[in-house]
């Protein structure tokens, strides 16, 4: 009888390892205890994206010194918007996956309102006693209609332009950035003096790209115009309808003929050789666009950039909130920390680090901030740069899609870069934006 | 190991006296010994099917019912649209063909050349050549390189700017592409990456069919004159057929899926749609993109499925050409 014995042990093996494969596949549980000690802490973790991440660090090793029951780790340093925001739908949508503090960005917020219910109401942990810590508009903005507080926020992108002081100098223009603000009142005089920098420098472009450029102009546009883009607030698609989209592509369109596109696609691989090879003298700049510059251009180029006036009026680009799902186990302690990470010192430790412009009107008034230099941009007083903008900011609301749409309409200005007619590719903007955001 | 397949126990001079209720024990160990021979070998194979349910089958019926709603992370409810999503995919949705125009137009650019040079690479390697080994290891090698590494090489090769192929060109005063530009530019250089990492692959099946071809038959058609072109036509194609119905169906499946490559030739923001007119984006780059970008994860299940429906009649197609080689020989 011993052959049948044996065989069947090994049928309850196999049908044991059955039952180890179906648990595995269930998800674990963390049965750490509520509160954490020191011996025991719990970890909370932090979602950001972007390449040089939200500048954190410091803030981190000081909260933890400060709560010895809690860790964090940050995930997503390294990772593009977009990688990042499909991950974030995605694990909003399952209700498992996310951080315990999850970073919006100002494209994507607006996706998330259909969702409040899966992200906690900080107005539950205190975050409206909070409001006047934020401008107004961005406070605003992290609100959804319903009322919820969806997300504290954290940096504004408000605008300027970044230029290679060497490559100026070389084409015989002025290189001093109140001389070099002096330049361009408008846009159409920027795209000017970008043709004498062509006359005389056959070897460089003077924008690095199309889709850059008109994003800056877009919502600056916007923002001193309809304060609205490619959708209505009733999230209604109107991008053949807003003069402020067509008087941006106008204006790009008119970039390009005039051959200053160094046409290169942005947060691409030829893109970030352009910064080390220093291919272009010019870039569109929000507060965050500096963090980008110094960490692709290296060393290398450090006092070579300096930073003027955009050409126009004040606008914005960019900038994040920091919200909890309502999928975090510590929800009370994670909102703790995004209060934390989003108070005004917060924001003054993240524009050190990496040159997030804080939203915070304290934070912009901040010694720190309104007298900052940036020694990498030749010292240029980029607190007084950019604080000077953000104030007079009105905000551009973005619907749903707005990422899809974007990218949509930023395509067909890579094709007229590649040759094809501005006319044509307008209308293809329409179709493929409409198609986008359907 | 040797075991009793009808008895429960050898008989042996250990045998117990035939008590009744040694009797009754025996009965008993003789119908568990019976349902574990009937059943055990179903247990054995029963954590692959679990697995397949939970990965294979769970999402398949799952994407036939999310393709019949709007289902969709910007939508607080789901609604059933019956067909709606296939109506607009089959007739209003101009991107959806550009996908699988392109999708074709790079399938049949890359498994022609590929399955053609892997049959000539395989007929060379197997006569007696020296440093044989050497060769056949070589050409393996591109199948053990990753995907994603290959894609970055090749795109930095096809660069506009400080290109090798670009370089190449100027050398010999032809002006230089932008590869990404054109529509049939992009498809030659992401056929080029596909052909270069899979020619070794089928190469080396066709090897293996190939030797395993009996040595009597070129013998024989030596003796009566054939050339080794003759040979090569007359009897290595005809016996290698179900070798090569086999790599063309799994080309088919590999071309019609065709992803990383294509997404991998442009870097940066936008890289899912493919060029800046979608040159070159495939069938499954547009799924990830009206999933990803346009959340409309409902639509995405019937792009899916279109997949699905387009690889099993293209393999089929396939498979009946294939069938027609020296059929009649």
């Amino acid at each position: 009888m011993t052959v049948p014995i044996r065989r069947r042990r090994l049928a309850a093996i196999a049908l044991a390892s059955v039952a180890v494969l179906v648990a595995a596949t269930a998800c674990s549980s963390d049965d750490s205890p509520e509160g954490g000690t020191a011996d025991d802490p719990i970890t909370l973790v932090v979602d950001v994206f972007g390449d040089q991440g939200f500048g954190y660090e410091e803030l981190y090793k000081q909260y933890q010194a400060e709560h010895p029951n809690i860790k964090i780790t940050e995930r997503g340093k390294g990772l593009g918007l977009g990688d990042y925001n499909t991950r974030l739908t995605q694990q909003i949508t399952a209700g498992a996956g996310a951080g315990d503090v999850v970073a919006l960005e100002e494209g994507t917020i607006v996706q998330f309102f259909p969702q409040t219910a899966k992200f906690e109401n900080l107005a539950d942990y205190g975050a409206n006693d909070l409001k006047d810590n934020f401008l107004p508009w961005k406070w605003e903005a992290g609100v959804t209609p319903d009322g919820t507080v969806l997300g504290l926020g954290t940096d504004v992108g408000s605008m300027a332009l970044c230029y290679r002081t060497d490559l100026f100098k070389a084409a015989g223009l002025p290189t001093d950035r109140e001389e070099v603000s002096a330049l361009w009142p408008t846009w159409d005089d920027f795209i000017a003096t970008g043709q004498k920098f062509a006359a005389a420098d056959k070897k460089h472009k003077f924008v690095d790209s199309a889709t850059n450029f008109y994003n800056i102009v877009l919502m600056q546009t916007a923002s001193n115009g309809s304060g609205q883009t490619y959708y209505d607030k009733s999230n209604k698609l109107i991008i053949g309808d807003n003069p402020d989209v067509k008087t941006a592509y106008d204006l790009s369109t008119k970039m390009i003929a005039a051959g200053l596109s160094n046409n290169l696609q942005s947060f691409s691989n030829e893109w970030n050789a352009g910064f080390k090879n220093g291919s272009f003298a010019t870039i569109g700049c929000p507060a965050w666009m500096t963090g980008v510059i110094k960490g692709q251009a290296g060393d290398g180029a450090a006092g070579k950039w300096d930073i003027a006036k955009v050409p126009g009026a004040a606008g914005n680009w960019g900038g994040s909130w920091l919200a909890v799902p309502k999928s975090s186990k510590h929800p009370k302690e994670a909102a703790d920390l995004a209060k934390f990470l989003t108070s005004t010192k917060g924001q003054v430790e993240a524009f050190k680090a990496v040159g997030n412009l804080p939203s915070s009107p304290q934070g912009l008034e901040d010694p720190a901030v309104a007298g900052a230099t940036n020694e990498y941009f030749s010292g240029a007083p980029t607190g007084k740069i950019y604080a000077a903008g953000a104030k007079e900011l009105k905000p551009v609301y973005l619907g749903p899609k707005n990422n899809a749409v974007r990218t949509a309409v930023e395509n067909t200005l890579r094709a007229v870069e590649q040759g094809k007619p501005a006319a044509e590719q307008w209308q293809a903007a329409l179709k493929n934006g409409e198609a986008a955001g359907k | 190991m040797s075991l009793p397949i009808d008895t429960a126990a050898p008989p042996g001079p250990s045998r117990p006296p035939a008590t009744p209720a040694a009797h009754r024990r025996r009965q008993t160990g003789r119908t568990l010994n019976r349902l574990d021979l009937r059943y055990t070998p179903y247990v054995f194979v029963l954590p692959f099917f679990v697995i397949f349910a939970i990965f294979g089958v769970y999402p398949i019926v799952y994407t036939f019912w999310i393709a019949l709603t709007d289902r969709s992370p910007l939508n607080a409810t789901i609604s059933f649209v019956g067909l709606d999503n296939f109506v607009e995919l089959l007739t209003n949705d101009p991107q959806f063909w550009n996908a699988v125009t392109n999708t074709f137009g790079m399938f049949v650019l890359s498994t022609v050349p590929q399955l053609l040079l892997a049959l000539l690479l395989a007929n060379a390697l197997n006569r007696r050549i020296r440093g044989q080994m050497f060769f056949r290891l070589a050409i393996a090698m591109p199948i053990i390189t990753s995907t994603a590494v290959v894609a970055l090489i090749f795109s930095m090769i096809y660069a506009r700017e400080f290109g090798l192929v670009n370089w190449l060109l100027d050398l010999v005063g032809i002006d230089p592409i932008d590869w990404r530009a054109g529509r049939f530019a992009s498809w030659f250089a992401i056929s080029t990456m596909v052909d270069w990492r899979w020619i070794g692959y089928n190469a080396l099946i066709y090897l293996a069919a190939m030797q395993s071809i009996n040595k009597d038959v070129y013998e024989a058609a030596a003796l009566d004159g054939a050339s080794r072109r003759r040979q090569f036509w007359s009897i290595t194609i005809p016996q290698l057929r179900p070798t090569i119905i086999f790599t063309l169906i799994i080309s088919t499946i590999g071309g019609l899926q065709l992803f990383t490559e294509p997404l991998m030739f442009t870097s940066g923001a936008g890289a899912i749609a493919g060029g800046s007119e979608g040159q070159f984006q495939t069938i499954t780059m547009y799924l990830l993109d009206v999933m990803n970008q346009r959340f409309r994860w409902g639509y995405a299940g019937a792009v899916a499925l279109m997949l699905f429906l387009l690889i099993a009649v293209f393999s089929f197609i396939n498979y009946l050409l294939a069938r027609r080689i020296s059929s009649d020989k």
